[in-house]
């Protein structure tokens, strides 16, 4: 009987770990800044460049900063969420413009409907966005009241994921 | 057509030319800071393509960090430095060699422990495969030999 139940077990054992990691996605590269103070930065704004944007803007409430592109694809899919959210005033959204024109970061958001952030960084030689660890715009990052990252999404922000992870974190940082 | 050996081989040597671009476009005048960014840009992974070294890859971002790793060399930083600065942007992902710890222990000692279980088991087959070879009867089959033999002569 041994005999059997042996090989038995060990296909099983493979058979979950093979199973588990089926269902992880081996672009997502775990954030080694998640609970560390935001990386210090000072940034001319995408609209009125004369004025900064630095990391001393996150402070006294959970904010997001969504980092994004002109160049980027994927970035216009989640665009109108984006519109969506800045419409409804539950969040404050700071916005990474990264490795981009300012010309084409302008024109960009005037094409797609709109700008739904408060204040945009322009990150023109993405050096701020390596200092964050950006490796694939669009990225979402949750920053508490301290300024410290709690959560990072990588690829576009979308309802589901919003509604199933993002919020719930954002609420209970902003009850803290 | 046959295109002659020299012709073919200045063809193969002109569609080289892009892949030792990539870390020609940084120039060193020690080569032992050369060696030291060669050897960086095999040891890092490129996050946007991740079977590619910073060193292989061609996206953009692999070409901002073998130029981040330029700078850091010619500024003399240690490695741990160096190190440091990816590891604290990106995790022990972007290294091809983790570091020894807690979480990286299955990965790092999975692959013996495997072999070791492997040898458990073969070593138990082969003994078992003696026994089955062993051709001492037991009292009790000896006795069962004695019946069968004598009914073969009974019914002969």
């Amino acid at each position: 009987m041994a005999r059997y139940l042996v090989p038995l077990g060990i296909f099983i054992v493979l058979a979950i770990f093979l199973g588990i990691g089926l269902t992880r996605d081996p672009k997502l590269v775990p954030s080694p800044l998640i609970g560390k103070p935001a990386p210090a930065f000072t940034l001319p704004r995408l609209y009125e460049p004369e004025k900064n944007f630095s990391n001393e803007d996150f402070a006294g409430k959970v904010s997001l900063l969504n980092v994004w592109a002109s160049w980027c694809a994927a970035c216009r899919s989640e665009h109108p969420f984006l519109m969506q959210l800045a419409g409804k005033n539950i969040i404050t959204i700071y916005g990474l413009n990264y490795k981009d024109e300012r010309d084409d970061a302008i024109r960009w958001l005037a094409q797609y409907g709109g700008n739904p952030y408060t204040v945009i960084g322009h990150d023109l030689n993405g050096r701020t966005g390596m200092d964050w660890g950006v490796y694939g715009v669009p990225e979402t990052f949750v920053i508490d009241k301290k300024g410290v990252i709690r959560y990072k999404h990588v690829g576009p922000l979308q309802p589901e994921v919003w509604n199933s992870t993002l919020l719930p974190i954002i609420q209970k940082l902003q009850a803290e | 057509m046959r295109l002659p050996h020299f012709l073919s081989c200045a063809l193969l040597l002109v569609l080289m030319l892009p892949a030792q671009a990539a870390i020609v476009a940084f120039e060193f005048d020690d080569p032992a800071k050369e060696a030291r960014f060669k050897h960086f840009g095999e040891e890092l992974r490129c996050l946007v393509c991740q079977n590619q070294s910073i060193a292989d890859s061609n996206a953009e971002l692999a070409l901002d960090l073998r130029r981040e790793l330029y700078k850091m060399i010619q500024n003399d930083a240690t490695d741990e430095e160096i190190i440091d600065f990816m590891t604290n942007r990106y995790g022990d992902f972007v290294l091809y060699r983790p570091p020894v710890k807690t979480t990286t222990y299955l990965l790092w000692f999975g692959p013996f422990v495997l072999v070791l279980i492997g040898l458990i088991i073969l070593f138990r087959v082969i003994r078992s495969g003696n026994k089955q070879g062993n051709t001492e009867l037991s009292t009790e089959e000896q006795q069962r030999l004695q019946q069968l033999l004598k009914n073969e002569k009974g019914e002969g």
